[in-house]
């Protein structure tokens, strides 16, 4: 039993938006992008060169397609969070800082599915 | 105090210049650079589902000695902003903050970030065979 209000109890909880929640993810993709971006960098070097039938052959391979969704999904999520903080630390003015989160948000989006699309299209 | 004038950081201009305030930074630049790298890749990626001819353009901008330099900087990116992230990791797990293993942490990821530059082009051009 506590004598606290329910307000007073939400008060006593802190900030209610979700900055930890962003810091934590900027984290969790970090640990996970480590062997990705490995594994990625390494697959790329092998590539150089590769002419189109050999690039798409290797993207079209299942274990590749997974290896590269997650790699993509991970990237683009960190790259999002990343400049988010970017944009809170530098644009200070409201609407602009809207506007830059909002730009961030759409453009890495539409990237993000082009790039997985095209995964999907040429492994299936 | 006013909202407006609350002291904010990263104050930049407040600081007197340190090595790993400028490796910081580097982290931020090569963070955000490595966009382009994403977008670079997303071209390829597209280029290769729409057509063997889109997939050609790709592949002649990034052989081109423009593209090559771009690619060559990715790179460089890609492996500071890993190493270094790395050491942001451990700083999370509240190791390394001494000043000694800062600095001695942030040179060494440097130079693991051109060690592995140097090393991943090389086997860039050994694998492709010619120049």
């Amino acid at each position: 039993m506590t004598a606290r209000s329910p307000l007073g109890n939400a008060r006593g909880l802190g900030s209610a938006r979700t900055g930890v929640q962003h810091w934590w993810l900027q984290r969790v993709t970090a640990l996970a992008l480590v062997p990705l971006c490995l594994w990625l960098g390494v697959s790329l070097i092998g590539l150089t060169g590769a002419d189109h039938a050999q690039f798409s052959a290797w993207v079209a391979s299942p274990l590749h397609a997974i290896g590269l969704l997650l790699t993509l999904g991970t990237a683009f999520y960190h790259f999002k969070v990343g400049v988010d903080e970017v944009i809170e630390d530098y644009v200070h003015a409201e609407v602009l800082k809207l506007a830059a989160r909002l730009g961030n948000s759409f453009g890495v989006t539409v990237v993000a599915a082009a790039s997985a699309f095209a995964v999907l299209k040429l492994a299936l | 105090m006013s909202r407006d004038n609350r002291p904010l950081s990263p104050h930049l201009s407040v600081y007197s210049f340190q090595w790993t305030m400028a490796l910081s930074i580097l982290h931020r630049v090569t963070g955000v650079a490595l966009g382009g790298g994403l977008v670079l890749l997303a071209w390829w990626l597209v280029a290769a589902a729409v057509s063997p001819a889109a997939f050609a353009v790709a592949r002649g901008f990034t052989a081109s000695i423009p593209g090559r330099f771009l690619v060559l900087g990715f790179t460089f990116a890609l492996f500071y902003h890993l190493c270094n992230g790395i050491r942001h990791l451990a700083w999370d797990f509240g190791v390394g903050y001494e000043l000694k293993t800062a600095h001695a942490s942030g040179w060494f990821a440097l130079m693991a970030a051109i060690a592995l530059t140097i090393v991943a082009w090389l086997g860039g051009y050994a694998a492709r065979g010619t120049p």
